[in-house]
């Protein structure tokens, strides 16, 4: 019950904030790029003549990929920066003094923030993408292999973000908690590159960089099965062959394991705990 | 039983030693006032107290359960000295929040009658975040009393208080007390301790360095009067209210029994034997007096 109230709170703490209007400014201009973009695709000629359906199914599953990245930045910039102030602000503000004096468990209170926030990165993450689909259909005629599993394994990956987030929340400052939880997205997801041109040029070493990013932090690698599940694995294997496999970083050939979704789900759970743990003997 | 027991508390922030083995009680329906100078650990024994920091050793008892429990603290008011609210929320609203934390069930007039009792009843819908420092405090104090608390504690309420204000908060303690309610006041505004305890802990060095009511700490009061045509009747009456001690043309009289008519009786008296009475000077010590003795005399 007390862990409604505060996902409601958090609901809409989120939606009273200015990151809310950031937000949405941010992802009607992508989102009108995107358009712009994908309509001068298929009128353009090159090499006068116009793509074959196929060029055109690759290259929009990789231009989708694209912004779909984009809008997971979005996201996970979006929910790491109302994540990180959230419990740390409300600790340094002295708001958290009050709210704790009430007959709660701290634990209460962070489940019940994780899951507005997971809420509201789920809700963004649905709402962008469901428009971004709509508009490549319309100007390409292009429809994702498996939309539901693809924006889910984004919500997932804003889901992992922020509860990073949180934890870094509960022992660091406002700022520094949002910061270091977008950099280690980005530092993984760059190491994700690196191991897919290890996995392209035949490097084991180079490829176990990305592998192990995205057991540490698995943001990275439920962005590359989400990407799987965006683009169209037929032209794929028609056009794609060995370029995939490797250096392309709007493109993967990784669809997700079960072990590995265990495992997430797993890191997750432990992160919380762990941020339970540290909030709930945090000094007020 | 208690409003709150608490025994042995110790804190150390890293090498320093905050809070050093506090012990003390708030009987129900009991106001007691916390003094110390800046520093002493009034605040951090607050917070053990409610459970907000972990004790390095000692128990407290809230309310008749351990305050690990956090059912102890379902019916604690309480104003923390960093009084701040979620800004992006109307002053209505945390109230409601906070009534509902507290799982009370108060209706929509009480808590327009809470916000109106420390005079927010025309900003009731307006964002905290546009609140003065003064209103916000207002605001935490009727967070305080909202949920119809039994133990309220009131960390310096008065700090960003103006004198209407103070007022207002000495009213509000009185009708607390009056209605049975515990309240536990930390205030450097030693008058309105005074006015308003009925027991003193006083904190130094995060030690109690004295505590009890205010007639054990300031002692009896006493009378200075300048008198003319002493009678050895006189004097003896002068006695039996108390040892008496002269000090040129001014008797001290250490009056002995407490009372309202002690020295308008006396007076009576001394006129009826025929003295001239030229002055009446009532005296107390002060509890700032008694509190700057009580503080010098370790320093
Ligand atoms: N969060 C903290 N980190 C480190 N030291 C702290 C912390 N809180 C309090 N202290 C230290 O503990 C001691 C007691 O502080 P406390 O706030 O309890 O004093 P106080 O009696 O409330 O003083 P004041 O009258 O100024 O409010 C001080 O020496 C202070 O420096
Ligand atoms: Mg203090």
């Amino acid at each position: 019950m007390t862990v409604l109230t505060f996902a409601a709170l958090t609901l809409r703490e989120a939606s009273r904030r200015k990151v809310l209007r950031a937000l949405a400014v941010l992802t009607v201009l992508l989102l009108g790029l995107s358009a712009w973009g994908f309509h001068t695709l298929v009128t353009k000629e090159f090499d006068g003549a116009q793509l074959t359906s196929g060029e055109l199914r690759l290259i929009a599953s990789q231009l989708l990929n694209l912004v779909m990245f984009g809008l997971s930045l979005i996201a996970a910039l979006g929910t790491a920066f109302l994540a990180g102030p959230t419990l740390s602000g409300e600790m340094e503000s002295g708001v958290a003094l009050s709210i704790m004096a009430r007959p709660i468990r701290r634990s209460t209170v962070l489940a019940g923030k994780w899951l507005g926030l997971v809420a509201f990165g789920g809700g963004f993450v649905a709402l962008a993408g469901v428009a971004q689909f709509v508009i490549v259909y319309v100007t390409t005629g292009y429809w994702p292999t498996s939309p539901v599993t693809g924006l889910a394994l984004l919500a997932f990956q804003t889901a992992v973000l922020l509860t990073l987030g949180l934890l870094f929340s509960t022992l660091i400052s406002p700022m520094a908690s949002g910061v270091v939880a977008v950099g280690l997205f980005g530092a993984t997801w760059i190491a994700g590159v690196v191991g897919g041109v290890g996995r392209g040029l035949g490097n084991d070493s180079v490829a176990a960089v990305g592998t192990v990013s995205q057991v540490i932090l698995p943001t990275d690698g439920l962005w590359r099965a989400a990407m799987y599940a965006f683009q169209d694995s037929t032209a794929l294997l028609q056009f794609g062959g060995p370029a995939v496999r490797g250096g392309f970083p709007f493109l993967s050939d990784t669809p997700l394991t079960a072990a590995y979704l265990a495992w997430t789900v797993a890191w997750t759970l432990l992160v919380l705990g762990l941020a339970a743990l540290v909030f709930r003997r945090r000094d007020l | 039983m208690n409003a709150v027991w608490a025994s042995g508390l110790r804190k150390r922030y890293r090498k320093r030693t905050a809070v050093d083995g506090v012990s003390f009680s708030v009987a129900r329906g009991e106001v007691l006032g916390l003094l110390g100078p800046n520093g002493a650990g009034k605040t951090t024994v607050i917070k053990m107290m409610l459970g907000l920091v972990r004790p390095d050793a000692g128990e407290v008892m809230l309310l008749g359960r351990p305050v690990k429990d956090p059912k102890a603290r379902a019916e604690v008011g309480y104003l923390p000295e960093l009084f701040r609210y979620q800004p992006w929320l109307t002053a209505k609203e945390v109230l409601d929040l906070h009534v509902r934390l507290a799982g009370a069930a108060v209706p929509e007039k009480e808590r327009r009658d809470t916000l109106g009792l420390v005079g927010l009843g025309e900003r009731t819908g307006d964002r905290v975040g546009g609140f003065s420092k003064g209103m916000q405090q207002r605001l935490g104090l009727a967070v305080a009393l909202v949920a119809r608390p039994q133990f309220v504690v009131l960390d310096e309420p008065t700090s960003a208080l103006d004198p209407v204000g103070r007022a207002d908060v000495r009213d509000i303690v009185l009708s607390l007390k009056e209605r049975g309610v515990a309240v536990l006041l930390n205030s450097h505004l030693i008058g309105e301790v005074e006015r308003v305890c009925d027991r003193v802990v006083i904190l130094d060095k995060g030690r109690v360095a004295a505590s009890g009511t205010l007639e054990e700490l300031l002692g009896r009061s006493e009378v200075r009067l300048r008198l003319e045509k002493l009678t050895p009747e006189a004097e003896a009456r002068l006695a039996q209210a108390g040892p008496v001690s002269r000090d040129g043309e001014t008797i001290t009289v250490a009056l002995t029994e407490p009372g309202v008519d002690l020295i308008p009786d006396l007076v009576a008296d001394l006129v009826a034997l025929g003295v001239r009475v030229h002055a009446v000077e009532p005296g107390r010590v002060s509890l700032e007096d008694r509190l700057l003795d009580i503080l010098g005399s370790d320093r």
